[in-house]
């Protein structure tokens, strides 16, 4: 116990630097999965068959295969299989290959989530703004899009939270986020070695944080319970 | 001149044609009544009124104005589309209100989007919002939900909910507002308060489409009754001649089974 109480310190600041990193890649793949899944579900929608076609089965690739395989494609196949190591070596790159990994994965997720909402919407809303003559974006603004939120909020947390804890995967290309600092004191660093416990630790991390998402995306839920 | 004129109306959906060869006038302040089974073509002569489908041929002329002419296409912009949609309002069956907004909302929302297009709106910001703001208390009140003007949709009976989407196509000031069967979707109970309403606009001469089953509530109302069958006008005329001197078979077949049911 005594022994855990003078690394403790050590051990939380390098939890606390990979952690960092770990939002990092969070918050990337949310400010790009967000918009580039509704251009995906706007184009499984295309009325122009052949991009609703490709569209499809691309997503029908990204989620019918690990994320991890994903991972190690992007990060490897071009520099190993193309001989063009685009992302270079260090972290920086290895950050950029995660984020284009994670970035299209969650969008391909996203997208089926925003077509269902889009959807949802009975036809009805958008006839009876036409009829009341409104615009089209009009009627998109003031009458679809809030009741299409309201639909895909519960959807989207879900996937939100399985986000937080998806970043671990990027350990694989040893990007330098919580897992990977966890298991460092493993091998050995900063003169602590065969430590199991850092990397146990690291799941209160993972706890705290989704559980402060899971209430603020429930409130969000519930200030849209004011109608139906 | 009569407010509305439709002409040799066409409309076909894939290989299906659902309205053959429509013509029927309706004068200022009158109210037409359409009767026929379902699947008849009611409801997609209503759409192609508002402009919710496309006929594929036949003219239709408001105030002597020609909105369509199906069988001369001009590119229309969509602006024209809904400047023209205007002339008329729609009720339907199903109310579709926005259900995240209030009644009172709900009867000024389509209202003050149209006055953003006015070139005073800038400097008479507040007091457009005001006029609009009363003309739906008013609206509301009319239709005897003064007291129900700050509930959601979801909170209101289908009754209620079927009134404030009365409220709403008025706020516009349609010259012709058409309803599709707009109790239908109610309770039996909640049919009657729906129908006094729009029997005292008719009383206040209020220009009317009425897709209707309720076959008492027609003869009462209408100036003029309009039977459908297989997309065709079979029988048109004053409520005693269609529904005292019935001249098709059909619709004397159509009219007995509501006899009996009812
Ligand atoms: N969008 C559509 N596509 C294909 N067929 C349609 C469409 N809308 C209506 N129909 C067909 O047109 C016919 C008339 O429908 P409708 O106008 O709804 O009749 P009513 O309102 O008198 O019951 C029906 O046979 C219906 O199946
Ligand atoms: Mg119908």
């Amino acid at each position: 116990m005594e022994v855990i109480m003078e690394q403790m310190p050590i051990v939380i600041r390098s939890l606390n630097i990979g952690f960092l990193q770990t939002l990092k890649l969070f918050f990337v793949t949310l400010a790009g999965a967000l918009p580039l899944g509704l251009v995906i579900a706007f184009g499984s929608m295309s009325r122009f068959r052949p991009v609703s076609w490709l569209t499809r089965i691309v997503v029908w690739i990204v989620r019918g295969t690990p994320l991890m395989i994903q991972l190690l494609i992007i990060y490897y196949f071009p520099g190993l299989v193309l001989g063009n190591p685009i992302w270079g070596s260090g972290e920086s790159g290895r950050f950029v290959a995660a984020s284009v990994a994670f970035v299209f994965n969650y969008a391909c997720y996203f997208s089926e989530i925003y077509r269902g909402g889009i959807q949802s919407v009975p036809v009805g809303q958008e006839e009876a703004g036409l009829v009341l003559g409104m615009t089209r974006s009009q009627i998109f603004f003031k009458v679809t899009l809030l009741q299409m939120i309201k639909r895909i909020v519960p959807p989207m947390s879900n996937e939100i939270i399985t986000l937080v804890k998806d970043t671990s995967l990027a350990r694989i290309i040893a990007l330098q986020e919580i897992i990977w600092a966890g298991q460092a004191f493993l091998k050995g660093s900063q003169g602590i070695s065969g430590e199991i416990w850092p990397l146990f630790f690291t799941a209160l991390y993972y706890l705290v944080f989704s559980g402060v998402l899971t209430v603020l995306l429930g409130k969000l839920e519930q200030k849209l319970n004011y109608f139906r | 001149m009569p407010i509305l004129e439709v002409e040799h109306l066409c409309k076909t959906f894939e290989r299906t044609e659902v309205l053959k060869d429509i013509s029927f006038s309706l004068e200022q302040g009158q109210v037409v009544s359409i009767i026929g089974s379902s699947g008849s073509g009611k409801t997609t002569l209503l759409r192609c009124l508002n402009f919710l489908e496309r006929p594929d041929s036949g003219v239709i002329r408001v105030n002597g104005e020609v909105l369509l002419d199906a069988g001369n296409p001009s590119p229309e912009q969509e602006a024209q589309i809904r400047r023209k949609r205007l002339h008329f309002g729609l009720v339907f069956q199903s109310f579709n209100l926005f259900p995240q907004y209030t009644a009172l909302e709900n009867v000024m929302l389509a209202k003050e989007l149209l006055a953003k297009e006015q070139p005073d709106y800038k400097a008479r910001k507040n007091e457009i919002h005001e006029e609009i703001r009363v003309l739906a208390e008013e609206l509301l009140r009319q239709m005897g939900l003064e007291n129900r003007m700050g509930n959601y949709p979801h909170q209101l009976s289908g009754g209620q909910c079927q009134r404030v989407a009365i409220a709403r196509a008025l706020a516009l000031k349609p010259d012709i507002l058409c309803f599709d069967e707009p109790t239908s979707a109610l309770d039996p109970e909640l049919t009657g308060e729906v129908l006094r309403v729009i029997k005292e606009l008719a009383d206040q001469q209020t220009t009317m489409i009425i897709v209707t089953h309720e076959m008492a509530f027609a003869r009462d109302v209408a100036h003029h009754v309009i039977f459908m069958d297989d997309g065709y006008i079979l029988e048109q005329g004053t409520p005693e001649q269609v529904f005292g001197n019935t001249k098709e078979e059909r619709t004397r077949q159509f009219l007995s089974r509501f006899n009996q049911g009812q």
